[in-house]
């Protein structure tokens, strides 16, 4: 059986990341991918996929659904948790570090199935770290705002040169050993509260 | 104050992880220079897999938990002990409105006994046609799927033949009952009385009317971290114990309730935290009925790690064929519980604990005084069968159980 033989199932309740496992696979040659979302009926989906290898989020709550499905069905070839190879721990913590888990069906060769995990964990911290950076985006636009309004404040208030205003920032904010950004905002808001009618 | 022991423990929001929280948040742990970390997580097996890669040092965990890890039933999985329980019983068994009035039908009342309400639900069952009833639990290595089998096979049941049990996370037990795809459930709180308050759903019966003072959840560690770290353990014990006293005081439960309450926490209203802290439970239909000993924090060494308890549930596993019975996989059970570091980590405090470290479970029908070494009570801790279980006859009870 090639690789691409494999029959991959993906079980992640957020559908972003489902999508970006699931083109990962499928541009690694991997064609019989599979994604559930939804949890419900989980039992009977499984059974009728029978597939060989199972990713799922760490995170999901109905992991200990999952396994207990395996535990009990009959019907299909018992997987079990990845990691049972105890050698491995640097692969079993790289994975539990980067939120994912796997199951395997029993006698499945480790060496065909860790191809897989290694593109999960490595999509999976792609996709953490995309949604870090967007995170640090968002709240940097935010920053730029407050310290925009503040040196507004500033240049009409003390007829600051917008350079002097910042400028002016900066040194409080170096003085007290806090951000600029906290300086900017303590600013704003004392001037809301002595002018409600204020703004930038 | 300067920290020495940097600790991190995992934890499901549930009524139970109380003993880690008030640690936490009443300073407790820091009293005893330990930096405690809690972080929620939503299913068991990612507590055992955190554990398994110490990013947790220990963690609030089903009692059956650790002892599967350990028997190799449930991999990956670290090597663990339990050297603290964290309370007994907490949870219940709620049931559909349909069933209910099924089970009224046959004689069911809110009074929650046990005896009575199961014969009701046998009774239901056999008048039922159709597909089989099904009840939620939240994991096959649990308290709740072994008492809720054992309820079930003392009334006459047969839980594999009889009716389906799946696997559900708390959380959405209510909502699976109210939609219908299940006809009842077991598990912690505040899970039953969501379910009765929020989702029409009906208390059947209580862990507490099953098995009186029964164990539940307990502390699980890493075995390596525990090895390495035996002062920061045992420290760790001494801040769960005096956590226990606390949440134990009368006086304490609107303000346990409120800090369980908390987003970071179990993040539901308290209102739905009290009714187990005050034992005065919502049984449905507006009715509230008391339960004595519903959830005990501290009082009859409720934290003692009893070989007897770890034991039984090793019965339970065999019983329902989890595992083979076989000598070594009783004494890696037993094994697993370590009322030996409870008593080395708390002698200091001068407290009352038990002397002998497993008892006969289900022999005491009444409060009763034991030990030498001061005030302690025990039990009552009945079956509501009359079962009783002798830990030094295990392969007794497997072959009873096996053949009745």
């Amino acid at each position: 059986m090639k690789p691409n033989e494999l029959n991959v199932l993906v079980i992640d309740e957020n559908r972003i990341r489902a999508a970006i496992i699931e083109e990962g696979l499928r541009d690694a040659g991997y064609g019989q991918v599979t994604v559930i979302d939804q949890m419900h009926g989980l039992a009977r989906r499984i059974t009728d996929l029978n597939p060989d290898v199972i990713v799922i989020d760490l995170e999901n709550p109905n992991r200990d659904e999952l396994e207990s499905i395996f535990q009990l069905s009959r019907v299909i070839q018992r997987p079990i948790a990845m990691f049972v190879d105890k050698s491995d721990e640097a692969s079993i913590e790289a994975a539990v570090e980067a939120g994912v888990s796997a199951y395997i069906v029993d006698g499945l060769k480790q060496e065909r199935v860790r191809p897989i995990l290694k593109m999960a964990i490595s999509r999976f911290n792609a996709f953490s770290r995309l949604n870090r950076e967007l995170e640090e985006t968002r709240s940097e636009l935010e920053n730029r705002k407050v310290i925009d309004r503040a040196k507004g404040l500033l240049m009409r208030s003390r007829g600051l040169t917008e350079d002097e205003a910042y400028a002016l920032l900066r040194r409080t904010a170096m003085n007290q050993n806090r951000k600029i950004v906290e300086i900017a905002q303590s600013l704003v808001t004392a001037a809301s509260l002595l002018d409600p009618g204020v703004k930038e | 104050m300067t920290m020495s022991h940097a600790i991190t423990a995992g934890f499901v929001p549930l009524l139970d992880s109380a003993l880690l929280v008030v640690a936490k948040e009443k300073g407790f742990a820091e009293a005893q220079s330990i930096d405690l970390t809690l972080v929620r997580e939503r299913s068991w097996a990612s507590i055992r897999d955190r554990l398994a890669v110490r990013h947790f040092d220990v963690a609030h965990i089903l009692g059956p938990m650790p002892i599967a890890c350990n028997l190799g039933l449930s991999a990956p999985a670290p090597k663990m002990i339990v050297p603290m329980a964290l309370g007994l019983g907490g949870n219940a068994v709620t049931v559909s409105a349909a069933l209910w009035q099924a089970m009224a039908g046959e004689g069911a009342t809110d009074d929650l006994d046990a005896r009575a309400n199961g014969l009701a639900l046998r009774g239901a069952i056999a008048n039922r046609d159709g597909e089989p009833l099904r009840f939620g639990v939240v994991h096959p290595y649990s308290g709740h799927n072994y008492e809720l089998r054992y309820w079930l096979a003392a009334s006459g049941i047969d839980p594999d033949r009889d009716i389906e049990i799946v696997v559900l996370p708390p959380p959405d037990m209510g909502d699976a009952l109210a939609q219908g795809l299940i006809d009842g459930y077991c598990a912690g709180e505040p899970w039953n009385t969501f379910g009765v308050l929020k989702r029409g759903g009906h208390l059947a019966t209580v862990k507490a009317a099953i098995w009186r003072s029964s164990p539940e959840k307990v502390l699980g560690a890493n075995a390596r971290w525990a090895e390495t770290h035996p002062e920061a353990l045992a420290a760790l014990l001494v801040a769960l114990h005096q956590a226990s006293i606390w949440c134990g005081k009368l006086e304490n439960r609107e303000e346990l309730a409120h800090l369980l309450a908390q987003p970071a926490y179990v993040g539901r209203d308290a209102e739905l935290l009290l009714p187990a802290l005050s034992g005065r439970l919502p049984v449905g239909g507006g009715a509230v009925q008391s339960v004595g000993d519903f959830f005990v924090p501290t009082a009859k060494a409720a934290t003692f790690p009893w070989k007897s308890h770890a034991l039984w549930f090793y019965t339970q596993m065999v019983r329902w064929k989890q595992i083979a019975h076989a000598a070594e996989h009783q004494h890696i059970a037993a094994e697993t519980y370590r009322p030996d570091m409870y008593r080395a980590a708390l002698k200091t405090l001068g407290i009352a604990m038990p002397s002998a470290s497993s008892k006969v479970e289900g022999a005491l029908a009444v409060e009763t005084p034991v030990g030498s070494s001061g005030a302690l009570m025990l039990g009552p801790d009945g079956f509501f069968d009359g079962g009783r279980f002798d830990p030094d006859d295990v392969d007794a009870y497997i072959q009873a159980q096996h053949t009745g």
